[in-house]
């Protein structure tokens, strides 16, 4: 039951669903070109004019990470589903949390590698100047994407598990993201144009805010979800 | 156990009188509030939407907040009738999510020359909207009564706090609105008006949950009565 | 409150009115069964006659609608983490993860037990099942016949105090099969308890104690059947032969 016993735990489903997801690749690959084609259509969309797409960059950026972003958390779970295996993976003791807490991990280092590869293309297709403001960035892209896989984790976990899984997990996680979608963009826009009114800092603040917020309830809630 | 929810339902009679209480006392509040208050200086009679759009959006938010209530006590207690509670309360608060968004775009339209605008308010009770629909729709994709309810009051509490959370990011967003309508905010002439309709959308609230609540348990009530005789019965019924 | 599960006379598994629906199906419809320390039960009865939901119920994986249910006096609904500590299951889907190795699949387990993962121990269990050249295999390649001793792998490496069986001879061959039989005798002679779900009386006869026949989600031959198996005076026929 002990603290050390569950980090043990939280890593070893990290571990495992990362292994997984390195062995395979083909969701990886589908889901960074997906992401690659919706930063293109965003620029067809929004037209050749430099300016407009500089406008826009961050907004695009975003949707850009939320819809290619939420096809990994049903994944996340389907792999559980495919042999039984979610039975055997609640029946090891201790916390189920930990399940959650590996699960998010796993899913966290999916999607920052996803922008890893997103941000430079971004940068090319929208012309946009990374390298100034690129600490605060990074920073922006972390908390934002935190806030993003805590309740992409959460809900995928219930919605994997559900006839129409496909409509229903967007239906019920992006009204949820709202907030955080809100504060990373305005923050991720305020850097781009490089902050000249100083306001990056409130919108970074308002996203660590909304993390703890959604993080402590969907940890607090998530035992009541994985129970069959 | 199926026999005890029985005398909780309130007899059929009770709930008549509440409803023709509800329905004789909006129709008043809204006869008074038509009749009894001067057109308003720059916006006229129009201004008198404000009698249906304001209470709707009180009491939306209200219905989401017995969603809430119904939601924590379930996970609490597992009692059945709290999540069938949050249920009949989701299905109201759909309806006045909606009728506060119509309500509030056919007001904007004159008013401000747009149908809709990205004001704190109405874009809260938009998401509103939308979560409501994920969490009916969530109810009605898992058969399972048990999971249902612990699933839906999860995705009830978090929504919840998600209209908190909302509304204060867009605050700080966007913060071009007028002033909140209260009571205390409008014109005298109007306040009595909209004192009156409030109560008498209550009142419509409190029927209409009561309602969609009593048919939920009568629902169950069948439902356990037919699982009980098929219990006791030796063969299966439905492989 | 008997919670402790270390009071000698406590029972294994102890099922009171235990039932469970799906839906508006009843799967379970009121079972009260005792097993023993020390003891293997057959459960027997066509498909559809609620074994599995009542192994499922003794993992804590399926809450009870209706009863409870005790595994060595711990209470499913009260202290499920208590529970999970002492069952092992052998279920019909292997849970196995098919795009990690036999071995990683182990390590994973071991990891989620907090027990030392060294390469050896993973390799003694593989060994085991004659899987000892498919370590560096991904499952995705096995058949059903190798997932299943893979699963029995997992289970060698924490001999759980009551081990679940479902159709554990679906799959396996005489050699699996024989070592499922020791598997189950050592538990039962270490204390713990076997409950065993399958259609082949005959080849459970050699192991078990008793059958508790299910059909249609009740117990068909009484609550504390006791019918003796007709195997129990030829134990030793499944060793090592």
């Amino acid at each position: 039951m002990g603290l050390p016993r569950e980090a043990g735990r939280v890593a070893a489903v990290a571990w495992k669903d990362l292994t997984a997801e390195r062995r395979t690749k083909a969701n990886f690959n589908a889901v960074v070109f997906l992401a690659a084609l919706i930063l293109f259509l965003f620029g067809f969309a929004l037209g050749p004019d430099a300016e407009a797409l500089r406008a826009a960059a961050a907004g695009a950026l975003w949707l850009t990470v939320l819809f290619s972003g939420v096809l990994a958390f049903n994944h996340s779970y389907q792999v559980e589903l495919e042999s039984g295996a979610l039975e055997a993976l609640l029946l090891y003791p201790g916390d189920h949390r930990s399940i959650f807490l590996g699960k998010l991990i796993a899913n966290l280092v999916f999607v920052l590698l996803v922008e890893a590869i997103v941000l430079p293309l971004a940068a090319v297709l929208y012309h946009l100047p990374l390298l100034r403001p690129f600490p605060g960035l990074a920073g922006v892209l972390l908390l934002g994407t935190v806030g993003f896989v805590t309740l992409g984790t959460f809900y995928a976990a219930i919605a994997s598990r559900v006839r129409a899984r496909e409509v229903l997990l967007p239906l019920l996680l992006f009204p949820m993201l709202v907030p955080v979608l809100l504060a990373a963009v305005e923050a991720t826009g305020a850097l781009l144009a490089g902050d000249p009114m100083k306001e990056s800092g409130g919108w970074i603040r308002l996203l660590l805010i909304f993390d703890v917020i959604f993080f402590v309830a969907s940890f607090f809630a998530f035992e009541y979800v994985i129970e069959e | 156990m199926p026999g005890s929810f029985v005398p909780a339902v309130v007899s059929r009679r009770r709930y008549q009188i509440l409803g023709i209480i509800a329905l004789a006392a909006l129709v008043g509040a809204e006869l008074l509030g038509l009749s009894a208050s001067p057109p308003d200086r720059d916006m006229g009679h129009l201004q008198k939407i404000m009698y249906v759009h304001v209470p709707a959006a009180w009491s939306a938010f209200l219905a989401f907040f017995v969603v809430f209530i119904g939601s924590v006590l379930y996970l609490w207690k597992r009692e059945e009738r709290y999540d069938l509670l949050a249920a009949a309360a989701a299905e109201v608060a759909l309806v006045l999510t909606a009728l506060t968004l119509a309500l509030g775009s056919i007001w904007g339209r004159p008013t401000w020359g747009v149908w809709w605008t990205w004001d704190p308010r109405l874009t809260t009770t938009a998401i509103l909207l939308v979560m409501t629909v994920g969490y009916l729709a969530l109810r009605s994709f898992v058969d399972e009564p048990d999971r249902r309810a612990r699933w839906s009051a999860a995705v009830g509490i978090l929504a919840s706090l998600n209209v908190l959370v909302v509304y204060k990011s867009v605050q700080w967003w966007r913060t071009l609105h007028q002033v909140q309508s209260s009571p205390s905010t409008v014109d005298p002439a109007y306040a009595l008006g909209l004192r009156l309709n409030a109560l008498a959308f209550l009142l419509v609230l409190v029927y209409f949950i009561l309602l969609r609540y009593r048919a939920a348990r009568l629902e169950r009530l069948v439902e356990a009565q037919a699982e009980a005789r098929e219990l006791a019965q030796g063969e299966e019924l439905h492989v | 409150m008997r919670e402790s599960g270390d009071d000698s006379g406590v029972a294994a598994v102890e099922t009171v009115e235990l039932a469970r629906r799906f839906g508006r199906r009843w799967a379970l419809r009121g079972v009260s069964l005792r097993v023993d320390p020390g003891s293997a039960v057959a459960l027997v009865g066509p498909n559809g006659s609620g074994k599995t939901t009542l192994l499922r119920l003794l993992t804590t994986a399926l809450r009870p609608s209706r009863g409870s249910a005790r595994v060595f006096g711990c209470d499913v609904l009260r202290s499920p983490a208590a529970v999970r500590a002492q069952v092992g299951m052998l279920a019909h889907a292997p849970g196995l993860y098919e795009d990690l190795t036999a071995g990683e699949n182990l390590r994973f387990a071991l990891r989620m037990w907090g027990m030392d993962a060294a390469p050896a121990r993973i390799t003694a269990a593989l060994a085991a099942v004659n899987l000892e050249h498919e370590e560096q295999e991904r499952v995705r390649g096995f058949s059903s016949g190798m997932r299943r001793r893979l699963a029995l792998a997992r289970l060698l490496l924490r001999p759980p105090r009551l081990l679940l069986l479902d159709e554990p001879y679906a799959s396996f061959d005489a050699a699996g099969m024989r070592q499922v039989h020791r598997l189950v005798r050592d538990i039962a002679a270490d204390g713990g308890a076997v409950l065993l779900a399958t259609h082949d009386r005959e080849r459970a006869a050699e192991v078990v104690d008793r059958f508790v026949e299910l059909q249609a989600g009740r117990v068909l031959n009484g609550a504390s059947a006791t019918a003796p198996a007709a195997g129990l005076g030829s134990r030793s026929a499944g060793w090592g032969g």
